[in-house]
């Protein structure tokens, strides 16, 4: 079978992170599934152990959305929302997003556009963050957990970098 | 800190003249001239871009003392990269189960196009 898949995910100038790929289904199907709670919460989960008990989505301009993701094994929550500022269906969403506990200042704007072509949808799907140091901390974050759990990493990943200069730092 | 060798790695990478520099470089060290050439700048303009380029750790000077030869530095840029790929395949998990619903969809509510039939037969294949 075709994998539609191939994620192509890049960095679009200072504020921008830019996502494409491909769906083997219509676009109208596509669609729905990233604006129908029902679809929505057996997909959007994130990392393994994640669920979404809450995922609500109030589909008009100007209506909100709320999605509250759950790990399991530890009980660890973390909620995002905004609203919606243009819906154009099928091809087109602009929606407002701030995850409740952001790590980084500012709320983003998403938008979502689809195209399809024999029967593969295509999705451009832009988040476009308030300043360079917003975006570039929901790309360091890696989005796997909560601000806490994030920070954690992070500071993982820099611990097991052993040529990491400290700098102005007392190392041990 | 790691962190701010982030941010300049970002930050210098947002920029497609830089960004042109360092896929020249890739190919092997270059001049200031050799690196001004292929761009419809004066070569202060390009100077700039180099310092940031410098500043970030992505490029450094060779010894040879006339030529000073700027070459890439792997390393912050592998670094990034990382980052991105790491935020990529947690999209990519998504997508994948994103992948498997439309096709359960369809399956469910065949509708009368060839294609739709041929994807039913094709259940599991997916990752």
């Amino acid at each position: 079978m075709k994998n539609p898949g191939n994620l192509q995910l890049t960095t679009r100038g200072d504020r921008e992170i830019v996502m494409t790929r491909d769906f083997n289904a219509p676009r109208t199907l596509v669609f729905d599934a990233f604006t129908k709670p029902e679809l929505l919460k057996q997909w959007l989960l994130g990392p393994p152990g994640w669920t979404m008990p809450v995922c609500e989505i109030d589909l008009r301009v100007g209506g909100a959305y709320r999605y509250v993701w759950r790990q399991n094994s530890d009980g660890q929550e973390m909620g995002m929302g905004g609203v919606f500022r243009e819906i154009a269906a099928p091809e087109r969403v602009v929606t407002t997003e701030k995850f409740d506990e952001a790590w980084y200042p500012g709320e983003a704007v998403g938008t979502l556009v689809l195209v399809e072509h024999s029967g593969i949808t295509t999705i451009t799907q832009t988040l476009l963050y308030q300043s360079r140091e917003a975006r570039d901390a929901v790309l360091k974050s890696g989005m796997e957990k909560g601000v806490a759990a994030s920070y954690d990493r992070l500071g993982d990943v820099l611990a097991s970098q052993p040529e990491t200069k400290q700098k102005g730092a007392s190392q041990p | 800190m790691a962190l701010d060798q982030l941010d300049m790695t970002f930050a210098a990478l947002a920029d497609p003249t830089r960004r042109a520099i360092l896929a020249r470089l890739a190919n092997g060290e270059a001049s200031v001239l050799e690196l001004a050439e292929p761009f419809a700048m004066s070569q202060p303009a390009i100077s700039k871009h180099l310092k940031v380029l410098e500043r970030a750790g992505l490029i450094s000077q060779g010894r040879d003392a006339q030529r000073r030869p700027r070459r890439l530095e792997a390393k912050p840029l592998a670094e990034a990269t990382e980052w991105l790929e790491r935020y990529r395949r947690i999209w990519e998990e998504n997508f994948q189960r994103l992948d498997a619903l439309l096709e359960q969809l369809q399956t469910a509510q065949p509708k009368p196009s060839e294609k739709n039939r041929k994807r039913t037969q094709k259940k599991g294949d997916h990752r």
